[in-house]
């Protein structure tokens, strides 16, 4: 995993409640092998017409905002199916960072474990900020998480709430399997216990 | 927290944790591992990292996603990708001495109908699963719910997952439940109620009368769709009906362990005096048989409601929602849903795939006809509800109708095995979502529930299955 640096990017306002996951990435693409890549999936069925052609409405085919690194969404972002591809799909467009009110608890999940930061902050932030990305096409926002503030394009610093372990992982790159594998210990007396206690398990 | 106040999330979590850290994150053990053919990814990490799977006697695998539906022929799977995923399984397993009810076995299905049916799913089980229908096996009393790829590897490799405990939701539904109204009503008004949001962060405990008095197949389905409001599990405390349901099956305790689990099982339903972060109630005798008109579970309204009109959505972000999602269904404002035409017809899907739910679309269709107008699919969702179907004769009635009956899997639902519908066409879906292109581009979804959507087919539109009762 790559650790998670300062990001100092252009945003992109994307101001719809409880976008799917199956918006994000559509389930005929999930059988496409990793490596090859799932940025051009990205929000498919909005971002191109049956054609194959951009729409020019959608927020990420208008030229300003084609560099986001930073999604700045509505609530319940990433509702839905638990496919870990709509974390790789933003990964592999360039996104490194969202921010919203609130997400789906499994898609919350999984961005943590590929290094992209899920970021809530209150509603009143979230679309304070929002609405100056959309003012200001390829305005940049700051995401600094060992601080864990968000400056905005107007240079108001908000702060955000993240779980220290999580925090750790992102900043030091560091994978929670190898983590975890340092518990086998603690893993193996519980195993022993429990035998013993509810031995039909 | 005292004893004398825990609920059932409590006494389950608190079993599991094996490492707590200062920072809210739970080192938790987990029981029961289903994987599917949709965990082939997983499975390239532990390649990659040179790991084997630590607990195989407690994974359990069904390839359910992308298998074909109209036969048991993996030859048959047109596209190579989806074929991959099919094989991958099996081999993966395999290789890592996983049981695998693989698609020449009849105990074959969609793995939240599978492990309930085969005795798998338990109370006071921590169950997971790379599909975010799991929740669905909390009907049992377990704390169930889906996961992504990279902890699916994480499980794989540690039988562990690092969590932070959600919150604890209470939803009482009390009262009986009117002719017609189905465990898929009860859940659509709930997520009506709360909203798609409305459980996030959070692991609903469903109770009151009229969950006590459902059947752990209508408790499955309710649980199931916690993941639609937000929910990423959802339970019901076990009881009688639990245990009865669970005696003899396949992989159910057998003789002094059966006794010994049956207490332990016992002492897991909520202290009464248990304390939850939020409550919400529900009177049963007011759920009608509901029905979505939008592109979000929680689009839900009684089958004699009309479509609503955004403009009176007080909130701005669901106005606008609501606007696009009419535009998308091709619906107008003010429509009476009773009577809008429907093309297809889908009865499957981990939500409505079991043998309560075919009954009573069998009793609807018996001696009816499906629409000329309307294509209408039955697929079983395992092996073994399809054999228990045809032992009972309901293909018959079914085929006899005009439906297509079909071999178990996911189908329809996500369309990733090629079942799909049409750009433009309506579906009465007994489905879990209704999301934009979730059954194919351009497809129009409605939830509705198995008796709903039997009356759909063979009026070709949706009705009122109360007036098609009791002949």
């Amino acid at each position: 995993m790559e650790p998670f640096e300062r990001l100092d990017a252009v945003a992109a306002p994307m101001p719809v409640e409880n976008v799917d996951t199956d918006q994000i990435i559509p389930a005929r693409f999930l059988r496409k092998p990793r490596k090859a890549g799932y940025g051009q999936y990205l929000f498919h069925d909005v971002r191109f017409d049956d054609a194959g052609r951009e729409r020019t409405g959608f927020v990420l085919n208008q030229p300003a905002y084609r560099p986001a690194r930073v999604l700045v969404a509505d609530k319940n972002f990433g509702c839905g199916s638990s496919r870990e591809h709509a974390v790789y799909a933003l990964w592999d467009y360039g996104f490194r960072a969202v921010i919203a009110p609130s997400y789906g608890d499994i898609f919350y999940g999984n961005s943590l474990k590929n290094g992209f930061l899920p970021i809530v902050l209150p509603v009143a932030s979230v679309v304070r900020l929002r609405d100056l990305v959309q003012q200001s096409p390829g305005a940049h926002v700051i995401v600094d998480l060992d601080l864990q503030q968000v400056i905005g394009p107007d240079g108001r610093r908000l702060e955000f709430e993240i779980d220290a372990f999580r925090k750790h992982c992102l900043l030091h790159g560091i994978d929670e399997l190898d983590f975890t594998l340092g518990h086998r210990a603690e893993i193996e007396a519980y195993e022993r216990t429990q035998s013993g206690a509810t031995p039909w398990l | 927290m005292t004893a004398a106040t825990r609920t059932l999330l409590d006494k389950i979590w608190d079993r599991h944790a094996i490492v707590q850290r200062d920072d809210g994150q739970t080192l938790l053990y987990i029981d029961r591992h289903f994987i599917h053919d949709g965990s082939r990814r997983a499975f390239e990490v532990l390649g990659e990292r040179g790991l084997k799977v630590r607990r195989p006697d407690r994974t359990f695998g069904t390839p359910d996603h992308y298998v074909p539906t109209n036969g048991r022929d993996m030859a048959t799977i047109e596209d190579p990708d989806a074929r991959l995923m099919v094989e991958a399984i099996a081999r993966n397993a395999a290789a890592h001495g996983v049981a695998v009810f693989g698609l020449d076995d009849p105990r074959q299905g969609i793995a939240h109908v599978v492990g309930p049916e085969q005795g798998l799913s338990q109370p006071g089980m921590t169950i997971v699963c790379g599909d975010s229908h799991t929740s669905t096996h909390g009907a049992l009393g377990a704390l169930a719910f889906g996961i992504g790829a990279s902890e699916v590897s994480h499980v794989l490799a540690t039988q562990t997952l690092w969590q932070r405990k959600p919150k604890a939701k209470r939803i009482t539904v009390d009262g009986t439940l009117g002719a017609g109204v189905t465990a898929k009503d009860v859940i659509l008004a709930i997520i009506a109620r709360i909203g798609a949001d409305g459980a996030v962060g959070h692991a609903i405990e469903y109770a009151g009368s009229a969950i006590r008095g459902l059947s752990v197949e209508g408790r499955l389905t309710v649980c199931n769709m916690s993941i639609e409001a937000g929910a990423r599990a959802g339970m019901v405390a076990p009881d009688d009906t639990t245990i009865a349901y669970l005696e003899g099956r396949p992989y159910a305790p057998k003789g002094a362990q059966w006794e010994q689990a049956v207490r332990f099982w016992r002492s897991l339903p909520s202290d009464a005096e248990a304390r939850f972060d939020s409550e919400v109630a529900l009177d049963a005798a007011t759920i009608a048989p509901m029905v979505t008109w939008g592109t979000s579970p929680q689009d839900a309204v009684a089958i004699t409601e009309r479509v609503p009109d955004p403009a009176d959505f007080a909130d701005a972000g669901r106005r606008a929602a609501a606007g696009k999602a009419l535009e998308y269904m091709g619906l107008t404002p003010g429509t009476a849903l009773s009577g809008i035409p429907v093309q297809r017809v889908f009865i499957g899907s981990c939500t409505n795939s079991r043998i309560e739910d075919l009954r009573i679309a069998a009793q609807i269709a018996s001696g009816r006809k499906v629409a000329s107008t309307v294509r209408a699919m039955v697929v079983p969702g395992s092996g073994l509800v399809k054999r228990q179907a045809e032992a009972e004769g309901l293909d018959g009635v079914f085929k006899a109708a005009g439906f297509e009956w079909r071999e178990a899997g996911c189908s329809m639902c996500v369309g990733m095995n090629g079942d799909l519908v049409a750009a433009g066409e309506r579906c009465a879906s007994t489905s879990n979502r209704n999301f934009v292109g979730r059954q194919g581009k351009g497809a129009r979804t409605h939830l509705v529930s198995p008796a709903m959507a039997a009356a759909a087919a063979v009026t070709g539109a949706f009705t009122d299955v109360r007036a098609l009762l009791g002949r």
